[in-house]
């Protein structure tokens, strides 16, 4: 009975007021646009641009970090071997 | 969880279930380690913020790094640039991220889908037969939205075809969602920025624990 209701609701697709809640969402998961969360209104564009300059970050962060594993992993298997040789020279 | 509600009395903001596993997580994470990011968790995505999701990920991924060094090192490469080797280690961050998601989101099912090549390709569609090791449940996006009356942003109707542009971009950066509608861009880039703050901390506080043994002289 409802559920044709129900069913043209969801099926008619993307309204302003979900995807306004959905850059809310986003909105406080940005760094520095969540400390600023005055009432007044930060532009949707805004938003999504910040996103996509946090993601950047985030991503080179990733990369920068994985270098510097790879070195350190790296670095501790010589280590270790050479430690283990010295040991079994002595 | 009961317990916890009065275990804590300090007046809680907003008074649902969340809201204890967050007043949990805060504590837990005053007391613990260096990893702990200012975390104002959010209410709608707790589970990248738990400690337990850290754990998880973090063995997933010290499991993938042993494999990532055993078989760089059997390899004849005699010189392996730190680019190579760097990629290899984000590549295999960024699969046990996606293993950790447990497959409800289209990035961590598009991730592991370039992993295992071109083969599955046209399976790409939610259609659940190609991750190997998940049996979840395919939900893309549900958008359960609590209907919040007061509105920080908005769209006017000029706005609206920037909006879309920008979403778009937006989706060439999170893996598997080029070709969505806008409100699943958008609930995968929440979910993703989420997983990959944790996968920040994490390999943070991995690069931490390996150069303290590294630089410290091992006591004989």
């Amino acid at each position: 009975m409802s559920g044709r209701r129900s069913r043209s609701r969801q099926s008619s697709g993307i309204s302003e007021d979900q995807i306004n809640d959905l850059i809310i969402k986003l909105q406080q998961l940005l760094p520095e646009l969540r400390n600023s969360r005055r009432s007044d209104k930060v532009s949707a564009s805004r938003v999504l641009q910040e996103t996509c300059n946090y993601i950047r970050n985030l991503h080179r962060e990733v990369d920068d970090l994985s270098e510097r594993l790879s070195e350190l992993l790296a670095n501790t298997d010589t280590a270790q071997a050479a430690l283990i040789r010295s040991l079994l020279t002595q | 969880m009961a317990s916890l509600i009065s275990d804590n009395e300090q007046p809680s903001m907003t008074i649902n279930p969340n809201s204890t596993a967050h007043v949990r997580k805060k504590k837990r994470f005053s007391s613990s380690s260096p990893s702990s990011s200012a975390s104002i968790s959010t209410e709608s995505h707790p589970r990248w913020r738990s400690e337990k999701q850290h754990r998880i990920y973090s063995a997933k991924l010290i499991q993938a790094l042993k494999q990532v060094r055993l078989s760089s090192s059997s390899s004849v490469t005699s010189s392996p640039t730190t680019h190579t080797r760097g990629k290899a280690v984000r590549e295999a961050a960024d699969r046990a991220l996606a293993v950790s998601a447990r497959g409800r989101t289209l990035w961590s099912r598009a991730i592991l889908a370039n992993r295992i090549k071109l083969k599955f390709r046209k399976h790409k569609r939610p259609r659940q037969t190609v991750i190997p090791a998940m049996t979840t449940v395919v939900t893309t996006g549900t958008s359960r939205n609590k209907k919040r009356r007061v509105s920080v942003v908005r769209l006017n109707k000029k706005s609206i075809p920037t909006v879309n542009r920008k979403v778009r971009v937006l989706g060439r950066l999170v893996p598997g969602c080029k070709k969505e509608s806008v409100p699943v861009i958008l609930e995968e880039a929440t979910d993703y920025i989420q997983a990959l703050e944790m996968q920040v901390r994490a390999m943070n506080s991995l690069v931490e624990l390996l150069s303290g043994s590294a630089s410290a002289p091992p006591p004989i």
